[in-house]
């Protein structure tokens, strides 16, 4: 697998509270165990980055965005619920939409 | 934490919108977060801009919007016709805006439990960097339609609240009702996230939509019981009307000056104060308009401004009736010494027309003000916005030191005033009756002074005619009794009072 092809994730947290602990855990086992690779994830703590809080819009934390491939996704809390995380990062870009919601075409 | 040795001194921070810092005895507590309720269109957007605008723009004070119902695009297109232009404030460091509203067709899944911190991280930062004084949320209640469980959302406002008070900022924040005399917001938000409600509401009343702003509690500090009228206007946006009357006590009769007629002016003890509001009460075909002509004209020939509001009469035909009793109105005008406006009172909200008439006489600074009549704005409008408007009126005019003149018109029968006006009595320190009165199988008119404020003045009634030069007075009326009733009937002693 090349570089280009890796997804990219970016998790928001808060230092360390129990919370953001449990998410980096979270994560890390889900690429590991069950994406094998396929996404790198890039761990931001708001307080020391609120500017990049600011620009991706983060209100809850901890807060898993998928960056790429597209459509921006968000993912809010410790993503103890493995089975919405999984669903979520495996899925290509049509398929993305919960149903029922969302203004999007297709 | 609530401290109660501290409660006696809660500081207060002015919010520098009009009329409301007296109505909130100085201001909202300074440091702690004020809830700003009221039902959709009832204004809580704008007051909560206009709050961060006046502190940029009167005191200096950095203010953050954290905006969660509309995108912060919106708002400061909104409030652009307003003149406040927010985004030049970004730009000059006063005002950060967070944006936190949800965007359409981005999906937020929740895969567990979170908490707030990230709006938090970047409130501080934006508190951090304009340096603020002042915030604003619009609204609480728009958090949670966004989020699953309730409980963890007011958990987490409550975090986020107390964390403002551990800055030092002192908070505005909106929330939705759905009933004008309903639970003060949605979600109960109230219970949790603030000591200090303030209730802005627009209910019917005749037909027409009534603002009203209720300060429900600020707490462990003084402030103005009641509802009181606003108005939302495209200049100044809010503003609260004070139905303070403390101002009224401060007057200071000394000057006098013609109410246009030297013999109505003798029968007063030499002329009506400046700074004063005289009121002529008399059935249609009295003479009232005329006087309020002769009143503007007096003042035109001491190079007094005057301004004109007529509800009865369209501007042409004032116009001719001055020029009939020879006076011209036209020249006045456009000399700029005089402005009249005519409309009808029909689709006048009483409170809007008060913060207009305020706006016109802070620009036109005239010196004399004729409201040509009351009884027609009594008329249209509901007991307690009347009451209101004359109350408001009295403090714009003590404000500017006008000199006004207000008609009424009464029944072409007996009694001394139309019912509804007692409370224009009150405030009113001239009161000049004209009456139609039955004497010989022929009908006369005549004019008292009924009150006269301040001064001794002539209690005779007077016959007068109406002719080509206005008002003429006779002399005194005697020999009869019950000449303000209309029926006079003859007897030895003097008439009335």
């Amino acid at each position: 697998m090349t570089v280009t092809d890796q997804g990219e994730l970016r998790l928001y947290v808060t230092g360390s509270t129990l919370l953001s602990t449990r998410a980096i855990e979270n994560i890390e086992a889900l690429i590991n165990e069950e994406l094998r690779g396929a996404y790198a994830c890039e761990v931001v703590d708001v307080l020391e980055r609120p500017d990049l809080a600011e620009e991706d819009g983060i209100f809850a934390t901890p807060t898993l965005v998928r960056r790429s491939p597209g459509p921006v996704r968000k993912l809010i809390g410790d993503l103890s619920d493995r089975e919405l995380v999984l669903s979520s990062l495996r899925l290509g870009p049509v398929e993305l939409r919960a149903p029922g919601g969302g203004l999007e075409r297709r | 934490m609530s401290d109660p040795s501290k409660l006696a001194a809660v500081e207060r921070l002015e919010v520098g919108i009009p009329g409301f810092d007296l109505v909130a005895s100085g201001g909202i507590p300074a440091g702690r977060s004020t809830l700003v309720a009221g039902t959709a269109g009832s204004g809580k957007t704008l007051f909560g801009v206009q709050y961060l605008v006046s502190g940029i723009e009167r005191y200096g004070q950095g203010g953050v919007l954290v905006t969660f119902d509309e995108p912060a695009g919106e708002i400061v297109r909104n409030v652009l016709s307003l003149g406040w232009d927010l985004d030049a404030h970004c730009r000059a460091g006063q005002l950060a805006i967070v944006d936190v509203a949800a965007v359409a067709g981005e999906e937020v899944l929740e895969a567990g439990p979170f908490d707030f911190q990230g709006l938090l991280a970047r409130l501080e930062r934006a508190i951090r960097n304009v340096s603020a004084v002042r915030v604003v949320f619009d609204s609480l209640t728009g958090i949670f339609p966004q989020f699953t469980d309730r409980n963890l959302v007011r958990r987490e406002l409550h975090r986020v609240t107390a964390r403002l008070r551990e800055l030092g900022v002192t908070a505005v924040m909106t929330a939705e009702r759905t009933e004008e005399y309903g639970p003060v917001a949605r979600y109960g938000v109230e219970e949790f996230v603030t000591d200090n409600v303030i209730i802005l509401r627009h209910p019917l009343s005749r037909e027409r939509r009534r603002r009203t702003l209720e300060i429900l509690k600020f707490r462990g500090a003084a402030h103005q019981k009641g509802e009181y009228p606003f108005s939302i206007d495209g200049r100044s946006g809010v503003t609260v009307i004070p139905l303070a009357e403390t101002g009224l006590k401060t007057r200071a009769l000394t000057d006098r000056t013609s109410i246009g007629k030297p013999q109505v002016d003798e029968m007063c003890g030499g002329g009506i104060f400046r700074d004063s509001i005289a009121l002529v009460s008399g059935a249609t075909g009295t003479g009232k308009t005329m006087m309020a002509t002769e009143f503007l004209s007096a003042g035109l020939r001491a190079r007094q401004r005057g301004l004109f509001y007529s509800f009865e009469e369209s501007r042409p035909q004032i116009l001719r009736n001055a020029a009939s009793w020879g006076v011209d109105f036209g020249d006045a005008e456009s000399e700029g010494m005089l402005a009249i406006d005519s409309r009808y009172p029909e689709r006048i909200a009483l409170e809007d027309l008060l913060v207009e008439m305020r706006h016109r006489i802070a620009d036109f600074r005239p010196v004399r003000l004729v409201v040509d009549s009351l009884s027609v704005l009594d008329r249209v409008s509901s007991g307690t916005s009347f009451r209101e408007f004359v109350v408001g009126m009295t403090s714009v005019i003590k404000e500017f030191e006008l000199v006004a003149l207000f008609t009424n018109t009464t029944g072409v029968g007996g009694g001394t005033q139309a019912p509804g006006l007692t409370q224009v009595s009150t405030i009113t320190d001239t009161i000049i009756l004209l009456r139609y009165v039955e004497r010989e199988s022929s009908v006369h008119r005549c004019l008292t002074i009924l009150k006269m404020r301040g001064s001794a003045h002539d209690k005779t009634i007077r016959e007068y005619t109406i002719g080509d030069h206005g008002m003429e007075l006779g002399g005194p009326l005697g020999g009869a009794s019950g000449i303000l009733a209309g029926t006079p009937a003859p007897d030895g002693l003097p008439a009335v009072e």
